[in-house]
């Protein structure tokens, strides 16, 4: 018999292999890259009905994020300010802004704004605000820097895995819980002394708190941590009901 | 014996009767092999199977559409509710993976085992053991309901920050099973490249050739091919022996690491193992027994084979039979209530006749009949206890599986399980993939691994044409690829 195939497709296999290989490889890591929330979810902008700039009135005024959301604390749903909260100060302040005319219109037929919804968990999740807030984690491990921004974007991916991130080693993100609303609070800022009146420190320190000059995130997560009895669920029922 | 005398005839006799009788009768020569079996390929496809292919695929069809049906609509759709959990599609599950036992046993272990009778049912029997896998696989899939999450019994990263439990023995049922696939796959493959070779070689059109020639990996027929070939086989065989005994047992894991009362033994793993490889070979003389007598392989597949095949279906239906007995016997002698009370639930229960008439009469009655030479060597007889042990071992498996469940702890959930249209056209579809496969196969690679059956011919001798008083029969030196 002839030869069939001529002598250059003996590479052909080899060439297959090695474009398959990288083929697999890039497809993997595009899809790690692309295809999560890390990259398809952070930085999440839209266009809201007004733009209400959260600098000007956290950073720059110096309001309290429970002002407007008024139930975090309370409820497992941290909510949206309705019109009248808006009102309290808008009869008086900026009453002609322009860019104040969907509130206004709301106030006057009783419609609400129809903000964009951009934190939206998916609803086989049971999620409480109340439970996080008053346990020292604070606006900031999951909304970002909300009070530097002129607009709200998403600033944290919110995939499970980065819920679980929180859940397993929560030490790495507890604060006091007069803290929990100063979202520009540091470990550096806690008097140490003064923390460990309050809250103790682990028994398993190993050195006297007390004395230090500073405190890491992770002395004082884990002093808290065990302070509260704080014990996050990992199980799937914890968030899956 | 020395010193007494002794005539010559009792000699010759006694020398007749130990003669082996040959693998291949008739001394049928390596060509008079490869026209046979090559012949089956290269001819133009008969119309019996034109039609058999067209009811099988027809049944496959509508079994698909039944499972998209069952995917797109919920498990609602099959008769399962608790506590029957488990029902149909799980014992179809377990019935299909355990007919897949045959094939890796036939290749793997006989060959290890040296039985050269193998190598005239071995190609079959392990294609077989894939289209009965393929079948298999597909009920863990849909009996989950999301069939789109399927990939979350795969262990890799992802953005859900969860891994795979691996205490569980349903994933370990994962990965024993899709072991056991790709193992099955490269061993059947492997010793498929010779005879591909022989085919390309023969082929007579262009795509043929370039499709043969693809597949048979520029197989020359060389030393060295032949040596590298056979350490391929033989660790592949080696590879694939554990798995022979480790899959089944895996698949028993899921219900005795259960507490459910019949599930919950320390038996159940060589139980499962020997009733995997008696419904197997079951399955493998089902499926020969009508090809051989359509393509006319007698001479191939002879009448030693069957009685060999038979022998092995009579030993581990004893097995089976002995595991049953002792079940009865260990729910009794435990003095526990609750196992007591299962038992009696088997035989007396809702599914009574199931057991009556499956596990007794088809799973260990029937095969006692292979006591007898005579049942051996008729085809009748032997294609009747098959189909008995086939139905059997699919209703031993609904019996421990649904048997097990419908009587829960609780009386009040207590609920008899019915099958529903989509139950009954799921199963009646995976007949119709497994079969659709194998009529394709046999229709398009060679149905006898025919470099094989040659090692088990006298002209594989190398002496063979030197012994006096018989002449070589191969005739033209036409067998270039062996």
């Amino acid at each position: 018999m002839a030869n069939f195939f001529p002598r250059w497709t003996n590479w052909i296999p080899l060439k297959l292999v090695i474009c398959g290989i990288i083929a697999v490889c890039g497809l993997t890591a595009a899809t790690w890259y692309y295809a999560t929330p890390k990259y398809t979810k952070i930085g999440y902008e839209p266009i809201q009905p007004v733009p209400f700039p959260h600098d000007i009135h956290v950073s720059q005024l110096g309001m309290d994020c429970r002002y407007c959301h008024s139930f975090v604390e309370m409820a497992a749903h941290s909510n949206v300010p309705n019109t009248q909260t808006c009102m309290n100060c808008h009869t008086q302040v900026q009453k002609d802004n322009p860019k104040l005319e969907p509130v206004r219109a709301s106030w006057k037929t009783g419609n609400p704004v129809e903000w964009v919804w951009i934190y939206r968990t998916v609803d086989y999740v049971y999620y409480n605000h109340a439970a996080h807030v008053n346990r020292g984690i604070s606006c900031f491990s999951c909304h970002g820097p909300v009070n530097h921004m002129s607009t709200v974007y998403l600033a944290k991916p919110h995939s499970m895995a980065w819920c679980l991130e929180c859940h397993r080693h929560p030490e790495n993100f507890l604060r006091p819980e007069d803290q929990v609303f100063n979202l520009d609070w540091k470990p550096d800022d806690v008097k140490p002394a003064e923390f460990v009146a309050k809250y103790g420190q682990p028994q398993d320190a190993g050195e006297d708190f007390s004395k230090k000059q500073k405190l890491s995130q992770a002395e004082i997560g884990r002093t808290l941590k065990e302070h509260w009895n704080v014990n996050p669920p990992t199980n799937c029922q914890g968030c899956h009901r | 014996m020395d010193g007494a005398p002794t005539a010559p005839e009792t000699i010759k006799e006694a020398e007749q009767e130990l003669t082996r009788v040959p693998l291949v009768l008739h001394r049928r020569n390596f060509s008079w092999l490869t026209e046979r079996i090559s012949g089956v390929v290269e001819q133009p496809a008969p119309r019996w199977w034109w039609v058999a292919f067209a009811i099988t695929s027809s049944a496959a069809t509508f079994g698909l559409f039944c499972i998209g049906y069952q995917i797109s609509t919920g498990v609602g759709t099959w008769g399962n509710q608790i506590p029957v959990g488990w029902a149909w599609d799980i014992t179809n599950f377990v019935f299909w993976i355990g007919i897949g036992h045959a094939g890796t046993l036939i290749s793997a272990i006989l060959f290890l085992l040296h039985q050269k009778w193998r190598t005239s049912i071995n190609r079959s029997a392990e294609a077989m053991t894939l289209f009965a896998v393929i079948c298999a696989a597909i009920f863990p899939g849909i009996h989950v309901g999301r069939f789109w999450m399927a990939w979350y019994m795969a262990p890799m990263p992802n953005n859900w920050g969860i891994w795979q439990n691996f205490r569980s023995a349903l994933m370990w049922d994962v990965f024993a099973v899709s072991t056991y696939f790709t193992v099955s796959v490269l061993f059947w493959y492997t010793g498929l490249i010779p005879d591909l070779a022989t085919l390309r070689d023969r082929a007579t059109t262009k795509v043929r050739k370039f499709l043969f020639g693809i597949f048979a990996c520029g197989w020359r027929g060389s030393n060295r091919n032949w040596r590298h070939y056979e350490m391929a086989y033989l660790l592949l065989a080696g590879l694939s022996t554990p798995l022979v005994l480790s899959v089944h047992s895996v698949v028993s894991f899921d219900f005795a690491s259960t507490l459910i009362p019949t599930w919950h033994t320390t038996i159940f793993p060589p139980y499962f193992v020997a009733g995997a490889i008696f419904g197997g070979f079951a399955m493998v003389l089902t499926l020969l027994l009508p090809a051989r007598a359509i393509f006319k392989l007698h001479d191939v597949i002879t009448p030693q084979h069957v009685d060999k095949m038979a022998k092995i279906i009579l030993l581990t239906g004893s097995f089976v039979a002995y595991a049953y007995t002792m079940e009865f016997f260990v729910a009794w002698y435990s003095g526990n209530s609750y196992e007591k009370f299962a038992f009696w639930n088997r035989i007396f229960g809702p599914y009574w006749w199931y057991w009556w008439f499956g596990m007794l009469f088809c799973n260990c009655l029937s095969p006692q009949l292979f006591w007898f030479s005579w049942c051996r060597r008729n085809v009748f007889v032997v294609f009747f206890v098959c189909m008995c042990v086939n139905a059997g071992m699919w209703f031993e498996r609904f019996i421990i599986i649904a048997g097990g469940l419908v009587r829960d702890f609780l009386p009040s959930s207590w609920r008899v399980f019915h099958p529903t249209w989509v139950d009954i056209w799921t199963y009646i579809g995976t007949i119709g993939i497994f079969t659709s496969l194998f009529l394709l196969f046999i229709r398009f690679l060679p149905m006898i691994a025919m470099s094989e059956v040659k090692t088990a011919v006298p002209e594989a001798d190398p002496h063979y044409g030197t012994l006096p008083g018989v002449q070589s029969v191969s005739p033209g030196g036409k067998e270039r690829t062996r």
